[in-house]
């Protein structure tokens, strides 16, 4: 095992048991504050992958932004800290059969993908590359991402004045 | 160089950061109260050490030795949870910053920062963007009332002027072509400076960093009139001493970005025309990245020293009504500027 | 690429363990000596009435929500901006149209007044009408 490798598994453990937390813990800031760690790891890998962009992008987006947004929902919703959290298990069936299916369809998606095993020479800047390809070939795309994102805005702030009242 | 001498020049290299940071902060703490107190005519700290020099060793030595209350009502963990990331954001940020150029030292080529990664930028904008979680946590956890809303309006602030600071560096993007800090830096040779070729962009940048840092007039979280002492009222001890360290640490970081940015790094404008060795004009070179530094550490403290602190709505309305348009218009104009002149 | 980011890693895990060494250390030369009285809150002197988790302005959210969308923004914006020079007029309208949608949004959340905080109200104070009284009293 190299060093490459032992920096995944610790990435992708860090990913794993925060994640496990997450769902577990009862007190919801807990399950945001591993949250927080659950991203970190993401990024970690992104990075051991040779996507420094993406890897800035996940933490700039979703710590940065998206983690941020689900806090001050939690803080807003009114004495939170002392009542449980927890919703309990219901539909445990349901819920085992569903898990099953889509982990199954993963681990043969995993097992049958012919996966590059070359080893892959890290791009120097992925950035500029992302940004020619979004001026050339994908321009229509990042177009139509604004306009998607301006629908977000006025679509997320509509809803929310519509409770302020 | 082979990996042992990579390690060991990064070693160096990253120890040598944390203790510069440390001293600077201390510094830092010792000028501003120096500073406000000539401001003000009065005479500030003169009694430690030579000129009142050691006065902040000797606060972080009180700070050390005092009883660390954690308020009954709060969230243990959380509770030291918040200095502790506070802390964390505020030194991992100078990791990517460039003192000087390349160096040769006993036949090893050097850059004179830890890491030169691609993303410089983006990674301080991101780590940035972590500073608002210390505060929410310290918010939230403490169990206070003061805390929490000191902690809301303290985030809320931040992340409206993490926008605008996000559009202004796109401007200098423009112009760079590169994320990598280095490289921006080179690319103001000469009198081309980012501030001087966009100063919309310098402004709301420079804004945006007095709001990011909590420094007053945008010191809103910690108003003492309304909030006591926003976050850290129920911080007290070294976790209170984290807090501030983290404050001060964030100033450097800011003006050190700013100066990256905008003031042209580590450069001088034609200084190669001067003829100087080579070693010379390196050192004047990094001296220059520090005086910019201080001088803009001391504008910081000017501003704090000067200006009256903004009440929230107005804080509000100038981060998206005033420097958010000014930010868009500044990366309009530095494209038609690069359409023009082809620079 | 990546024995840079292993120096940002061993930096921030450095910084951490500072960090921790100095807290830790902190603890041990402290005194504790703990009361009932230290550890409540601080109100002014008051004893601490009702939770303290109060019910903010839903505003924040709403802030909150409005950064969320113009952070992706700037996101999609960045590797826009490192390209550009290479792509003349064609690159410089990409930009602005995309640009111009986000200053839609932002004219919208203008308009609609989601930007606007509360503000405190100037009432001049009323001058109650003693008329009456001096009256009275000189009566």
């Amino acid at each position: 095992m190299s060093l490459y490798d032992i920096i995944f598994y610790l990435f992708a453990a860090i990913t794993i048991l925060s994640g496990f937390i997450v769902v577990t813990s009862k007190n919801i800031v807990y399950s945001a504050f591993s949250l927080l760690f659950t991203f970190f790891g993401v990024a970690g890998i992104y990075v051991l992958l040779g996507a420094d962009f993406i890897a800035i992008v996940q933490i700039l987006v979703y710590v940065g932004g998206i983690l941020i947004l689900l806090l001050f929902g939690v803080m807003l919703t009114n004495k939170i800290t002392n009542v449980d959290i927890r919703t309990g298990t219901i539909h445990v069936l349901p819920g085992a059969v569903a898990v099953g299916v889509l982990m199954g369809l993963l681990l043969s998606a995993m097992v049958w993908t012919e996966w590059k095993t070359q080893p892959s020479e890290t791009p120097v800047t992925t950035t500029v590359t992302l940004g020619r390809l979004l001026i050339t070939d994908y321009i229509l795309i990042f177009e139509l991402l604004g306009i998607l994102l301006l629908i977000a805005l006025i679509g997320a702030a509509s809803i929310a004045r519509r409770e302020q009242e | 160089m082979n990996i042992t001498e990579i390690i060991v020049v990064s070693l160096i290299k990253i120890v040598l950061v944390i203790v510069m940071i440390l001293v600077a902060v201390i510094f830092l703490v010792y000028f501003e109260r120096r500073i406000s107190a000539w401001i003000q005519y009065r005479i500030g700290p003169n009694r430690v050490g030579w000129k009142g020099i050691l006065q902040t060793t000797a606060d972080v030595m009180k700070l050390l030795l005092k009883e660390d209350i954690v308020p009954s009502a709060s969230n243990k963990t959380l509770h030291t949870l918040a200095p502790i990331i506070a802390l964390f954001v505020a030194f991992s940020t100078y990791a990517v910053i460039p003192f000087g150029p390349d160096v040769t030292i006993f036949g090893y080529q050097v850059k004179l920062m830890v890491a030169d990664v691609n993303i410089g930028v983006l990674y301080v904008l991101a780590l940035t963007s972590l500073g608002v979680y210390g505060i929410t946590f310290a918010g939230y956890s403490s169990g206070s009332k003061y805390s929490l809303l000191g902690g809301i309006r303290s985030s809320a602030q931040m992340i409206s002027y993490e926008v605008s600071m996000g559009f202004s560096v796109a401007g200098v993007l423009l112009l760079s072509e590169s994320l990598n800090p280095q490289k921006i830096v080179l690319a103001q040779s000469g009198w081309m400076w980012n501030a001087i070729l966009q100063p919309i962009g310098f402004i709301t940048f420079v804004v945006s960093a007095f709001a990011e840092t909590n420094r007053l007039p945008f010191d809103l979280p910690e108003a003492e009139p309304e909030l006591v002492g926003g976050y850290h009222t129920e911080y007290s001890s070294m976790k209170f001493a984290g807090f501030f360290l983290a404050e001060y640490a964030n100033m450097i970081i800011a003006s050190a970005m700013i100066t990256t940015l905008y003031l042209g790094g580590w450069q001088i404008p034609y200084i190669d025309k001067l003829g100087l060795g080579v070693t010379l004009t390196t050192l004047l070179q990094v001296g220059a990245f520090f005086l910019k530094v201080i001088f803009l550490l001391f504008f910081f403290i000017w501003v704090r020293w000067s200006i009256p602190r903004f009440r929230y709505d107005q804080l509000m309305s100038l981060g998206w009504k005033v420097m958010f348009p000014l930010s868009i218009i500044n990366i309009i104009w530095v494209a038609c500027l690069i359409m023009i002149f082809n620079l | 690429m990546l024995t840079e980011f292993g120096k940002i890693f061993v930096f921030v895990l450095l910084a951490v363990v500072f960090v921790a060494i100095v807290i830790f250390f902190a603890k041990l030369i402290r005194p504790s000596r703990i009361t009932h009285e230290k550890t409540k809150i601080y109100e002014c002197g008051e004893d601490a009435k009702g939770s303290p988790w109060v019910k903010f302005n839903i505003r924040f959210y709403v802030v909150a929500l409005i950064f969320l969308i113009f952070d992706v923004e700037v996101v999609l914006l960045f590797p826009w901006a490192l390209s550009y020079k290479e792509y003349g007029t064609y690159g410089f309208l990409a930009g602005i149209i995309f640009l111009l949608i986000l200053g839609l949004g932002m004219a919208y959340e203008w308009r609609k007044g989601d930007l606007e905080w509360a503000r405190p109200k100037i009432t001049p104070p009323e001058l109650k009408n003693t008329s009456n009284k001096t009256e009275k009293i000189n009566s």
